[in-house]
């Protein structure tokens, strides 16, 4: 079976290599209707039964409280905020996702959990607020305490350790839904074929004579 | 009325095959071909690559974004399994440690593995010469080349013509170019005197000749969930499915064998099991029983499968069944590449397999311990899954912002979400894979105490790294800081003392082997060198139990040919009427 057989075997021989590459892309037409902004329904084909009882389970509890969601959604926007190319971390549901993983992986529970109530006693202590009240001068002068490993104050430690993990579950809930591989740019998951380093790019790192 | 009864089937087959991965599937293609009845075993479900792979899924189809936690290599594997399995434990002994990856579905590991296709050399097969330390194969390369050879025809593999001495070259296919960052392994490596070559992998760079059932690869890179045009080798795609089809193959799913049975004169007379299905035990009748149910599993049933005739367990008037376990040696490095932020975008999926690797090609009387590793390398603008972003507070202030000017580590914001788009696509990975020496001490056994939930007795693994494979691994992490230092690269220090140089635990590189070895002393081997067991001549094991010593080289290929070998012996001895 030749290349093109492989493709017309998979269902889709018919489009041609660009319809192709446009129809895998994100955020084209053909797969409008699973964006983020819609409940994430697997297609259970190939999918073990104690695997789609585990998602419904998991789906089914809820872990975070309102406030605890609503803090991780104020954090996340500050995290990743909308710019020119995208939107933000809410706008690609993480606060949603984040909720999920830690039902998945519930060694993030206690972690996201303390390092949430961690956060709301700094911010009584220092606003008589919690995160979430506090003004949002407030809620960044917080965030720049804990946001930055290398100058960390005296005390403040546990609440980096708390946002490296809120900054980790950001970006990997972003950078995984159609508006955050739009956004980074990848370009594949699309049939076609590998030549191998396009030459304007050999060129530009002078590799041409390495291959 | 007794709710559990043990149904007899009358039906006779020519051959059960117990498993259906590499081995077992190779055995009941050739088999099944030649038009011998086979009725093949599969612990698990049936699993069909062209319906049940999860190729061309996006991250946000799962809801973890792929992350591992259902499956041990994410969402989107393609292995049903793990390291743990419910209701089927093992155990380990005086606090050794060994993980033990079982994938339950038709076709095993090799829906989900690297495809990673390379022939064991002539000194893998002969080794005692070199240092005294293993002992040899009853077999040569030169016995097994014509084996690979078929396989190459037969399944394909890419690759190139080096004539390496002890890495044999094969019939290949064109390889898939390498990819940017791959461009600067290999010079770096060139630079530190580390050699680099074009992987070998068994995907279909171009149709293969003579197959209408397997499409050319279109590079997708995820050949690890397993291909729904076959465009790569998994055994349920390439061979079980293909066996069916002759219409002498069966298969039951589902189905745990719980021993092999025998009669008076200690001959195997086909295996008992129990549906996962219906909970019932079923005994099945064969001219000829072969075990390819992993080195483990393979392993375990015949210590399982006592008798009057074979009260040491079947095949194992020898007491070596169990012993000689060894899997491969593991430890790796990464970084990422400054020159590379801001790269360009464009598709370099590629192929699910090694684009290139580094064989073992050094001399190891220069060295402090014995036989060698190869290195995987890889890296790139890869599919973001779950993890992807993790730990920017550990590169962003290793380098220039836009403005030229070093930042502070970590923050948020704007800048920081500038940061994932420049760093995207420069990172890479390298991990060596290495020759660990078979020593009759690394055993499986069944542990007395402790059963599965099917009430069958569970191995108990005893386990331990000696100073070769500590020693090889310090040498991999200097060799991987080298090349890194040569490629202009940001990365972290040598993994040190502390954690063995990132020496992975025994099982974790998932090629253990040797459990059932071949040789032509009965006293000190289970198999001859037809992988038939020398106590039970219609007993025969056909996937990597039989491996005396494995090479640096992953195991699946020769699993293949040795399997393919074995099978046509049985061919050529039912012509003589011998089996």
């Amino acid at each position: 079976m030749n290349r093109r057989d492989s493709l017309k075997a998979i269902g889709l021989g018919t489009l041609s290599a660009t319809m192709l590459l446009d129809a895998c892309k994100p955020g084209s037409k053909k797969q409008a209707e699973d964006t983020n902004d819609e409940k994430i329904t697997p297609d259970e084909a190939g999918r073990l039964p104690e695997e789609i009882e585990r998602d419904k389970k998991l789906n089914a509890e809820k872990f975070f409280t309102d406030h605890e969601l609503a803090t991780i959604t104020i954090l996340g926007d500050i995290i990743i905020p909308k710019d020119a190319k995208s939107g933000s971390a809410s706008d690609a549901k993480v606060p949603e996702f984040i909720e999920f993983i830690v039902k998945d992986i519930p060694d993030h529970q206690t972690p996201m959990r303390g390092g949430l109530r961690w956060l709301d006693v700094q911010c009584l202590n220092r606003y008589d607020k919690t995160f979430v009240d506090a003004s949002s001068p407030q809620q960044l002068e917080m965030v720049n305490d804990i946001a930055y490993p290398n100058k960390v104050k005296p005390g403040m430690q546990q609440g980096v350790s708390f946002f490296n993990l809120m900054r980790n579950l950001t970006a990997t809930g972003f950078f995984t839904t159609k508006m955050g591989i739009e956004d980074i740019g990848y370009a594949g998951n699309s049939p076609g074929k590998w030549t191998g380093v396009p030459p304007d790019v050999l060129k530009h790192y002078g590799m041409e004579d390495v291959v | 009325m007794n709710d559990i009864q043990i149904k007899k089937s009358s039906q006779t087959y020519d051959a059960i095959i117990v498993g259906s991965g590499a081995g077992g599937g190779m055995a009941g293609y050739v088999l099944a071909h030649a038009g011998l009845k086979v009725l093949m075993l599969e612990a698990g479900p049936f699993f069909d690559p062209a319906k049940d792979s999860m190729q061309l899924k996006w991250p946000y189809e799962s809801p973890r974004r792929g992350a591992g936690t259902n499956r041990a290599f994410g969402d989107f594997d393609g292995a049903y399994g793990g390291w743990q399995l419910e209701g089927e434990p093992y155990t380990t002994k005086d606090k050794t440690e060994f993980h033990w990856f079982r994938a339950r579905m038709l076709g095993g590991r090799t829906n989900h593995w690297g495809r990673i296709s390379l022939r064991m050399g002539p000194d893998d097969f002969k080794g005692h010469h070199i240092d005294g330390l293993t002992d040899d194969w009853p077999i040569t390369y030169d016995d097994v080349k014509p084996f690979y050879d078929k396989v190459d025809r037969m399944i394909g593999v890419y690759g190139t013509v080096e004539n390496l001495p002890n890495e044999p070259d094969g019939i290949f296919l064109p390889p898939p170019k390498p990819r940017l960052n791959e461009l600067y392994i290999k010079k770096g490596a060139a630079k530190a005197g580390v050699k680099v070559i074009t992987g070998r992998g068994s995907v279909l760079t171009e149709a293969l000749p003579g197959n209408k059932d397997r499409g050319a690869c279109f590079y997708c890179g995820q050949c690890g969930r397993s291909c729904k045009i076959y465009g790569d080798f998994s055994s349920s795609s390439c061979l079980v499915i293909p066996a069916m089809k002759t219409g002498n193959l069966k298969v039951i799913p589902n189905a745990m064998v719980r021993e092999v049975l025998t009669d008076a004169s200690g001959q195997a007379t086909g295996v008992s099991y129990i549906s996962k299905d219906d909970m019932q035990e079923y005994q099945v009748k064969a001219g000829l029983v072969i075990l390819g149910a992993s080195a483990g599993e393979s392993a375990r049933l015949l210590l399982n499968s006592k008798s009057a005739a074979h009260p040491n367990g079947l095949a194992n008037s020898s007491g070596v069944v169990g012993k000689y376990l060894h899997d491969s040696t593991g430890s790796s490095a990464g970084g990422f590449l400054p020159q590379l932020m801001d790269r360009k975008r464009y598709n370099e999926d590629g192929v699910g397999s090694v684009h290139i690797y580094g064989p073992w090609v050094y001399d190891n009387k220069k060295l402090d311990f014995p036989r060698g590793y190869h290195i995987e390398f890889g890296g790139g603008m890869g599919m973001p899954g779950y993890g992807f972003g993790w730990d920017m507070q550990k590169m962003n202030g290793a380098v220039p912002d836009r403005d030229g000017k070093m930042k502070e580590a970590g923050g948020f914001g704007a800048s920081l979400k500038d940061d994932y788009r420049r760093f995207y696509g420069t990172s890479f990975g390298m991990a060596g894979r290495g020759m660990a020496i078979a020593r009759e001490d690394n055993y499986c056994e069944i542990d007395p105490n402790v059963v599965d939930k099917y009430g069958i007795p569970v191995l108990r693994f005893n386990y331990k790294w000696s100073d070769y494979e500590v020693k090889q691994a310090k040498h991999m992490q200097d060799t991987f800081q080298h090349i890194m230092h040569e490629m202009g690269a940001i990365y972290g220090p040598a993994h040190g003392p502390e954690t063995n140089y990132g020496l992975e635990a025994p099982g974790r590189i998932i090629h253990e082997v040797g459990t059932v070895r071949m040789g032509d002393d009965p006293k000190k081997s289970a198999l001859n060198k037809y992988c038939q067991a020398h106590d039970c001549k219609n007993l025969f094991v056909v996937d990597a139990a039989p491996f005396v010593q494995q090479g640096d080289k992953n195991a699946t290929w020769t699993i293949l040919a040795l399997s393919m070998r074995t099978a046509e012996y049985i061919l050529s001895q039912r012509k003589k009427t011998n089996v």
